[in-house]
């Protein structure tokens, strides 16, 4: 089986903190992390390596910096780890994201199973997977919490996937792919071996002139949306602590979330 | 290529820009702003500089094939289970009729499914114009191939300005291939749409980093413009069984051979209210201290009729399953009402609850930081505090 995950870099929303004078994003400090369910996914990939054999690809897109998460990726365990990096990248949506990173799997060729997270936490758009999946002209299994199973001779998998009010059972060909929530597994953490030998593993880095892309369909220019402003949401009001004993504040609770006419 | 491009004579070196960056783009190089490869092009720096110092070059570009003109009306997804249209999809057919309003054109459903006239008729009476209806047996169930299937072959036969789907696993499944295979624009999980009065482009406006900071997006160059929308961001319409409206009937361009996946069994989920449609939720955290405990959380959700939720650490705790869980890593929620028990409210948590109209927080910690979000706190223990709700509302309904 050849698995290519898709991960991405992202800042660590645990540190991110609102400055209350400007309300703007507070940014000194914050460290970037693998998107927590991008963990999931190349975990995912490691098990089915060692469970049906074959080799695990991992690839980014984002700045040079982004090279720290492959690092992360090779320590775990994964064979192969890509970086797609070039200014010519820079301000792609999700459309031009996806475009861009079906390229690079394209190159790596063959691919029997790639794998995403559900999302990302700092867009939370979900869009780039079955973008990915659109491009390569492949199925798509979207929010997947279990593998159940997979023939790779016969090229076919079955998934169970996490819906609002239940979990559906869903077969498909190979090859395909999957977008995966947190349930799934436990990402491994990388051994002291891992990372020493990660810090000395070329990795190899794919600019714009690697991939057979239309120029005029990546980044900024090949993107249909743009942003045309970024705000700080109104802070929350609230913060009122109803003081008192219980036997007083319960029934005055009470009394308030009735008034909201929704208790019915 | 994209530039930000930084008039370094004008620059005064006041760093609102850096502040402001969203990306930690750009960097004080002696007295004046210089900007690094993390830059996404977004703008954000370029309104707040107070002397217009940064500019954004863009190549202009126009896009093949589209002509922005034939594209016209609103079209909503009409989403449905069992016969009965998701509530997310009535709530966009309130919107919608706002949009088709501004813009002066007519609301039409999409619906895809088998034997669903009856969800057509009702979309109408919810204020649809009209309904361009696709029906037959490989749409009995959502698959991903043949909804795309059917929906791009309407949008390419009638050009819809605008399209909207319901943000749900369905929505975003589905919005994100029709949108690719078009080759326009998404935007995931809005919270704000509008019509921009002069150039009569669609303003989606939508929260990002877990709703710490909020982008406004415009597709130009590309039809139709599309958004998928938060359930219960927008209020449902008035039904008046009184309308009328056309239907339009089109054939799934697919055969049953074509369709890649197959739906083998649905497991319903033990608890039967489910989160993102509930109008109350109360949910426990590590404070309720054990699985069993989360009887005294069920039985103020059965009085209130809410459905139950739960912090990470509780689930993690093997105390709740992950369907349960709140939160950036979990599943986003807007209730009318959310009670928090035991919970301290994490910024991760705050990510997926935050714009509930009413939250009610319950912890022993004064300090926590849910209090900071609580449109009302209860300082106290959880144990005797929640029976204590439980009893009251009990007598308070007469249950
Ligand atoms: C990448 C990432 C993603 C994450 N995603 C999520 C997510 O999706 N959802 C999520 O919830 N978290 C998420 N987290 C975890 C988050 O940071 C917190 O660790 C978690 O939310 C804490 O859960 P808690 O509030 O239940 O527990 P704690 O923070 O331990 O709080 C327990 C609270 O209960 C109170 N308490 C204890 N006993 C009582 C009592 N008897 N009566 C009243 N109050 C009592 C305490 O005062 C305390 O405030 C994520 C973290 C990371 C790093
Ligand atoms: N720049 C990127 N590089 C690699 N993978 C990405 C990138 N952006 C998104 N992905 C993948 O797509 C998933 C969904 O991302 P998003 O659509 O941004 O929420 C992520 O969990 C990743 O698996």
């Amino acid at each position: 089986m050849k698995i290519v995950a898709c991960i991405k870099q992202v800042p660590d929303t645990t540190d991110v903190k609102i400055n209350p004078e400007t309300r703007t994003l507070v940014r000194e400090g914050v460290e970037s992390i693998t998107n927590p369910f991008d963990e999931y996914a190349v975990e995912e990939a490691l098990l089915t390596r060692e469970k049906y054999g074959g080799e695990v690809h991992v690839i980014t897109m984002g700045p040079p910096q982004a090279i720290e998460v492959l690092k992360n990726a090779l320590a775990i365990g994964s064979d192969y780890v890509y970086l797609i990096s070039d200014n010519a990248f820079a301000g792609s949506d999700t459309w031009a994201t996806a475009y861009t990173i079906a390229h690079a799997i394209k190159k790596i060729g063959a691919v029997d199973l790639v794998i995403c997270g559900k999302q990302a936490i700092d867009g939370d758009t979900a869009q780039v997977g079955p973008g990915v999946a659109t491009q390569l002209g492949i199925p798509q299994l979207t929010y997947v919490s279990k593998v159940r199973e997979i023939d790779p001779e016969n090229k076919r998998i079955v998934v169970e996937r996490m819906l609002e009010d239940g979990k559906e059972i869903v077969e498909s060909c190979l090859p395909v792919l999957i977008t995966v929530v947190k349930d799934i597994n436990e990402p491994r953490l990388p051994s002291l071996l891992g990372i020493k030998k990660a810090a000395k593993t070329e990795i190899p880095t794919w600019t714009i002139e690697d991939l057979p892309v239309d120029k005029a369909k990546c980044g900024l220019e090949g993107s249909p949306t743009e942003v045309i402003r970024v705000f700080t949401p109104e802070p929350r009001g609230g913060g009122e602590i109803l003081e008192g004993e219980l036997t007083e504040t319960i029934p005055l609770l009470i009394d308030q979330l009735m008034e909201a006419k929704v208790i019915k | 290529m994209a530039r930000l491009l930084i008039d370094e004579e004008a620059c005064t070196g006041c760093e609102a820009c850096v502040e402001e960056c969203p990306y930690g783009a750009l960097e004080m190089k002696g007295d004046v702003v210089s900007v690094n490869e993390k830059c996404t092009f977004c703008g954000a720096c370029v309104d707040v500089c107070p002397v217009e110092a940064l500019t954004l070059e863009k190549e202009e570009r126009e896009v093949e094939g589209i002509d922005i003109k034939e594209y016209k009306d609103v079209w909503v997804f009409i989403e449905h289970k069992g016969g009965k249209i998701a509530n997310v999809s009535l709530e966009l057919l309130g919107e919608g009729r706002k949009l088709a309003n501004s813009l002066g054109c007519e609301l039409s459903g999409m619906l895809l499914g088998d034997g669903v006239e009856e969800c057509a008729q009702e979309a109408i009476r919810y204020g649809a114009d009209k309904v361009y209806l696709t029906e037959s047996p490989i749409l009995r169930e959502y698959t991903t191939d043949a909804y795309t299937a059917g929906a791009v072959n309407l949008i390419k036969q009638y050009k819809p300005e605008i399209v909207i789907f319901g943000a749900s696993t369905q929505g975003r499944d589905f919005a994100g291939t029709v949108a690719t295979t078009l080759y326009t624009g998404l935007t995931a999980d809005c919270t704000g749409l509008d019509i921009d009065p002069e150039t009569k482009l669609l303003r989606q406006t939508r929260p990002a980093f877990g709703g710490n900071i909020m982008a406004t997006i415009l597709c130009q160059k590309h039809r139709p413009q599309m958004a998928t929308v938060r359930p219960k961001v927008f209020a449902m319409p008035e039904k008046d069984d009184s309308r009328t409206g056309e239907i339009i009937r089109e054939q799934v361009p697919i055969g049953e051979d074509e369709v890649r996946t197959k739906i083998l069994d649905f497991l319903q989920v033990a608890e039967t209210v489910n989160l993102v449609d509930a109008e109350i939720i109360v949910s426990g955290g590590r404070g309720m201290g054990g699985p069993d405990n989360f009887k005294i959380i069920r039985e103020l959700a059965n009085v209130l009729g809410a459905a139950v939720g739960a912090s990470r650490a509780a689930v993690d705790a093997g105390w709740m399953p992950y369907e349960h869980q709140v939160g950036q890593t979990g599943r986003t929620v807007r209730p009318k009402i959310y009670i928090a028990c035991g919970i301290s409210g994490a910024i991760q948590h705050q990510a997926g609850m935050k714009t509930s109209d009413i939250i009610v927080a319950i912890n022993k910690d004064r300090e926590a930081p849910i209090f900071k979000i609580a449109t009302y706190g209860i300082v106290g223990n959880l144990f005797e505090a929640v029976p204590m709700l439980t009893q009251e509302f009990k007598k308070r309904l007469g249950r």
